[in-house]
C-alpha cells in the first residue's frame, strides 16, 4: 500500500506555492501563534520566580504569607507578612460582585432573547457596549464621589467598604455577564423552543425548564469570565474600598484586595526588597487564580449540551 | 369535493384564510378532520401544508406578521377566538417535527416534561406515564436501562419516537405530524409508519408528508394542496386510484413537484 501524504503538505510542495505566499503565509500565522505562546510563557516565568523571591531569598514563611490575618511589613523587628485579608478581600469583593451581577446579567440577556427580541437588544446592546467603553478610572471616581458618601450616609460604616467594592465591581463585570449570556441564550436551537411551546408550555416554564438548563454550562462560563475580571480590576475597587490591611468583619468594613495592595504599594517599595518581593508573590497568587478560573471554564465548555 | 358526512370531527376548519404579510398563503380552506383516523396532507413544497398543521396547534402564532380568518373549531371550540386557553388546547394537541427535537435532558425528564408542566408532581405517576408513552412509540425495550442517560444519546430515529412519546405523555387526543421521518433512515421511517398505524386505534392523527407512498401506506383520508388551496380531501384508496381533480392526478403520478 502506498503511503499517504497529507494534502497540506502536498499543498506546500507545489511549485505554484511560492508564488501564492503559502510559504510566507504560513510564516506569518505561526510567528503570531509564536509570540503569543513566547509572552505568555515568559510572563508566567517572570512572575513565578519574582513570586517565589520572598519565600526562598527573604525566608518569608509560606504560611504565614497564606494564612496569617497580619499584614505588617513596616514593624522595624519584627516584620509579619500575612496576605489573607487581600486574599479574603479579593475572594469577597469578586464573589459578592458575581452575587449581583450574575441573576441582573442573565436576567437582561432572557429579556433580550426571549422576552423581547425585536426591541429589547435594540435598547440593550448599546447600553450593555457603553458600560464596556466606560474606563475603570471613571467607574472608581463615580464610586467615589456617589457611591461612598451615599453609604456612609445612609448604610453606615465609612463609606469605603466591602459593598462599595461589590457594587462599582457588579456594574463593571455586568455586560461581560450579560454579552456573553445572550450569546448561550441565542445559540439554543429554534427548535427546542417549539418542542416546549408545542407540548402546552408558557414562555416561562420554557425559559426555566428547557432554556437555561440547556444553556447552564455557558451560563456558567459567562458567570466565571465575569468573575475574572472582578478578580483582577485593581483601579475602580482600590478608589472604593478603603485599602486597609485589617481582616474584614462585615460587608460595611474596609477592606483590601490583592490587586489594590500591589497597585498601591508598587510604588513606595524599592526594587529587591522583601517588601517588593511579597508584592509579587500577591501577583503570583493572582495568576494562579487565573489559571484555575481558565480551568472552571474548559470544564465547563466540555460540558456544552448544546 | 365529496365530503364525508361525519358527526364525530375532531377538527373542523371553516373557511380559513391565512396571509404572512399580504401574502394569501391559505385560501377559503374547509377541512374536517375525523376523530381517530389518520388524515396525510400531501402536496409540492411551499403549498401551504405545514403552515396548515401549524395552525391546528396555532404553532403559527409564533411567526410574527400572521393574520387569520374563518373558524377553526376543535371539539365545537373555535380556537382561532383568544378566550380559549392556548396551553389547555396544545395539551391535547399535540405535535411532532421535522427533525427530532429532545430537550438536552434524560430521557426520563424529556418525557415527564409534559405531565409536569401541566401539573403531574408524584413520582409514580410520571414513571407510569413514561413507561406507557416509551411502550407506545414501541422505544420502551430499547432504553429501559438508561432511563437517565441524556436524550441526545439517542439515534435519530430513536430522537422522533421519544419526541413522539414526550407529545404522547400529556394525553392528547390529536397528533399533529410535520414531516416526522423526513430525516430518517429506511428502517427508523417504517418503524414510525408501523407505530403510526397502532396509534390511531387510540388518536386522531395529522401527518404532512412529502413521501406520496407513506401516505398511501398509514393514512384512511389524504387532502392534497396546491398554491394554499385545499384541491382536493378524500379516502385515500380513492386519492391514489382515481382522483376527481385532474391536478391530484397529475401530482400523484409525478407531473408536477
Amino acid at each position: 500500500m502506498e503511503k499517504v501524504v497529507p494534502a497540506k503538505d502536498r499543498l506546500l510542495k507545489s511549485k505554484k506555492s511560492w508564488m501564492d505566499g503559502e510559504v510566507r503565509g504560513r510564516i506569518l500565522v505561526f510567528l503570531s501563534a509564536i509570540i503569543m505562546i513566547a509572552a505568555t510563557i515568559s510572563i508566567t516565568i517572570f512572575i513565578g520566580q519574582k513570586g517565589l523571591q520572598a519565600f526562598i531569598n527573604n525566608g518569608v514563611s509560606l504560611i504565614e504569607f497564606l494564612t496569617s490575618k497580619i499584614w505588617d511589613p513596616t514593624n522595624q523587628k519584627n516584620p509579619v507578612y500575612g496576605a489573607l485579608p487581600f486574599i479574603f478581600g479579593s475572594f469577597a469583593v469578586t464573589f459578592l460582585a458575581a452575587l449581583v451581577a450574575a441573576p441582573l446579567g442573565i436576567g437582561a440577556a432572557i429579556f433580550m432573547t426571549e422576552i423581547a427580541p425585536s426591541w429589547g437588544r435594540k435598547v440593550l446592546q448599546p447600553v450593555i457596549e457603553l458600560l464596556v467603553g466606560i474606563p475603570s478610572v471613571v467607574y472608581g471616581f463615580i464610586g467615589l464621589t456617589v457611591l461612598v458618601p451615599f453609604i456612609r450616609d445612609h448604610v453606615g460604616g465609612l463609606g469605603f467598604s466591602l459593598l462599595s467594592g461589590m457594587i462599582v465591581l457588579s456594574v463593571m463585570i455586568l455586560p461581560t455577564i450579560t454579552t456573553i449570556a445572550t450569546d448561550a441564550m441565542a445559540t439554543i436551537p429554534k427548535a427546542l423552543r417549539e418542542g416546549s411551546y408545542a407540548l402546552g408550555a408558557t414562555r416561562w416554564q420554557t425559559i426555566r425548564k428547557v432554556l437555561i438548563p440547556a444553556a447552564m454550562p455557558s451560563l456558567l462560563t459567562a458567570i466565571v469570565l465575569g468573575m475574572a475580571r472582578a478578580f483582577g480590576e485593581a483601579l475602580a475597587v482600590q478608589m472604593v474600598i478603603g485599602n486597609v490591611s485589617k481582616f474584614p468583619h462585615s460587608i460595611l468594613d474596609a477592606s483590601g484586595t490583592l490587586t489594590t495592595i500591589i497597585t498601591l504599594n508598587m510604588g513606595n517599595t524599592t526594587f529587591g526588597s522583601v517588601d517588593n518581593n511579597v508584592l509579587w508573590s500577591m501577583g503570583l497568587i493572582l495568576l494562579v487564580i487565573s489559571f484555575v478560573f481558565i480551568l472552571i471554564i474548559r470544564y465547563l465548555s466540555a460540558r456544552r449540551k448544546i | 369535493m365529496s365530503v364525508f358526512t361525519i358527526t364525530d370531527k375532531a377538527f373542523d376548519v371553516k373557511d380559513f384564510n391565512l396571509w404572512y404579510g399580504d401574502h394569501h398563503a391559505l385560501k377559503n380552506i374547509n377541512f374536517p378532520i375525523r376523530k381517530k383516523e389518520v388524515t396525510a396532507i400531501i402536496g409540492p413544497s411551499g403549498c401551504g401544508k405545514s403552515t396548515f398543521i401549524k395552525t391546528l396547534n396555532l404553532m403559527i402564532n409564533s411567526i410574527p406578521g400572521v393574520k387569520m380568518s374563518g373558524e377553526i373549531n376543535y371539539n365545537g371550540q373555535n380556537i382561532l377566538n383568544e378566550k380559549l386557553d392556548l396551553v389547555d388546547l396544545r395539551k391535547n394537541v399535540g405535535m411532532v417535527f421535522q427533525k427530532g427535537n429532545p430537550f438536552p435532558q434524560s430521557i426520563f425528564d424529556n418525557i415527564a416534561y409534559g405531565p409536569r408542566i401541566h401539573g403531574k408532581k408524584r413520582k409514580r405517576d410520571l414513571e407510569e406515564i413514561v413507561i406507557k408513552s416509551l411502550m407506545d412509540v414501541a422505544l420502551w425495550d430499547e432504553v429501559k436501562d438508561r432511563l437517565n442517560a441524556p436524550a441526545l444519546g439517542l439515534s435519530g430515529g430513536q430522537q422522533q419516537r421519544l419526541c413522539i412519546a414526550r407529545a404522547l405523555a400529556t394525553k392528547p387526543n390529536v397528533l399533529l405530524m410535520d414531516e416526522p421521518t423526513s430525516a430518517l433512515d429506511p428502517i427508523s421511517t417504517l418503524k414510525i409508519e408501523e407505530m403510526i398505524l397502532e396509534l390511531k386505534e387510540k388518536y386522531t392523527i395529522v401527518i404532512v408528508t412529502h413521501n406520496m407512498q407513506q401516505a398511501a401506506r398509514v393514512s384512511d383520508k389524504t387532502a392534497f394542496f396546491l398554491m394554499g388551496e385545499l384541491i382536493e380531501l378524500d379516502e385515500t384508496s380513492k386519492i391514489f386510484s382515481q382522483p376527481s381533480d385532474e391536478r391530484t392526478e397529475g401530482y400523484i403520478t409525478g407531473r408536477f413537484g
